[in-house]
């Protein structure tokens, strides 16, 4: 599945990635291949992508936004930083 | 005729000295462009799919949700938001945007107008000196945003100008404003900010944007729901549109003076250029009166 990070400074992210994990308003949850449509609020905390099964990155995040559609995930959020340890 | 030669050496002079404000001023503006076009540039992706995303939810939603700030009622009092500069001496940008504003007005709130329903809301001193020296209904709370441009001042603009619409002050806010195309190129526009405009899904033209249909149809999941989410994703929006027009009207800013600068310049270069033929024109000829003076002096010596 095709992700996009955006934020309102340039540091985005796109990419093919296996699936994302997300902290949402009502608590962590993670998008895979295929997700059905969705728009989803977020609420700062770590956001975690997968790049395949083994290998995965984390973000920083502050509040923000997703939209899954057609198996392409946009993330709208107004801060990510990458991070290289899971708190 | 030394007088006249003193004369032409003056305005020589004080052209150079003109022409040496407009180089610098046009440096300055060239580094502020490149800063503003910056951060326009890196704003403007995020603001695209913020409205994307806010689009796909009003279009997808049954309605009967907290749309407050999309709800269309008939146009009765208007607010119109002025983005214009607070400097001069960047040609005829601040002109143009006034002049879209007050043809806005013609064309779209006539009545409106003639009613005194019409607010505008300046942003930037130029813009706010010309409606209120013409008596236009001002709204004066935030002329004073490109001071310093930040996303909390125009946050808190923005968050004014939504609880108004709420409250039933103005039924219609437009933004007047022109977006950065590139440092020579403005596009003035009108831009609705509320009610946020519904799109409806219009009749695909062959094949070529199958996938927006796809988009306008899909059946979302909202997480938490509906309600929380537009609440919480609609000032977000407004904000973030809200502050690209200011990012773009700052970048235009800065373009138009620096296209109106460098204008300048060549202007004074040819002003320069007939002042110095006319200066040794007048050098020349007083060169010769004086030789035919002392040449006629000697004759009349020998003579």
């Amino acid at each position: 599945m095709q992700l996009e990070i955006y934020t309102p400074e340039r540091k985005s992210f796109r990419g093919e990635v296996y699936g994302v994990r997300l902290p949402g308003i009502d608590g962590s949850f993670e998008v895979m291949e295929k997700h059905a449509p969705m728009v989803a609020a977020l609420v700062p905390g770590q956001m975690k992508v997968l790049n395949d099964k083994t290998h995965f990155s984390f973000y920083n995040i502050k509040g923000g936004f997703i939209e899954v559609l057609n198996n392409q995930v946009t993330v709208l959020v107004e801060g990510a930083e990458p991070t290289s340890i899971e708190k | 005729m030394p007088g006249q030669l003193k004369e032409v050496r003056n305005r020589i002079r004080s052209v150079q000295s003109i022409q040496q404000i407009t180089k610098a001023m046009k440096m300055v503006s060239a580094a502020k462009l490149r800063r503003a076009q910056d951060a326009i540039l890196q704003m403007r992706p995020y603001a695209q799919k913020l409205q994307e995303m806010l689009q796909n939810i009003v279009s997808n939603s049954t309605g009967d949700s907290d749309m407050s700030l999309a709800d269309q009622r008939p146009a009765e009092k208007v607010l119109l938001i002025v983005i214009t500069s607070d400097r001069g001496l960047c040609g005829a940008y601040n002109m143009n945007l006034i002049k879209l504003a007050k043809q806005t007005i013609r064309e779209k709130y006539q009545d409106q107008f003639n009613k005194g329903n019409v607010t505008m809301m300046p942003i930037g001193k130029k813009g706010y000196d010309h409606f209120t020296r013409h008596n236009f209904k001002v709204n004066k709370g935030y002329r004073d945003l490109f001071l310093n441009l930040s996303f909390e001042d125009v946050q808190k603009a923005s968050a004014e100008v939504m609880k108004d619409f709420l409250d039933k002050q103005y039924d219609v806010v437009e933004i007047i404003y022109s977006q950065f195309k590139n440092a020579v190129t403005q596009i003035f526009q009108v831009e609705r900010f509320l009610p946020i405009p519904k799109i409806t899904p219009e009749p695909q033209v062959a094949g070529s944007h199958h996938s927006d249909e796809k988009k306008l149809k899909a059946d979302f999941i909202f997480e938490p729901d509906e309600i929380t989410l537009i609440t919480e994703l609609m000032p977000k929006i407004l904000n973030t549109q809200f502050f690209k027009a200011m990012l773009d009207a700052n970048a235009s800013e800065h373009g138009a003076r620096m296209s109106s600068m460098d204008k300048a310049s060549d202007n004074a270069d040819e002003l320069l250029r007939s002042y110095r033929i006319s200066y040794n024109r007048a050098r020349q000829a007083a060169i010769t009166t004086e030789l035919t003076e002392i040449v006629s002096g000697a004759a009349a010596l020998e003579g």
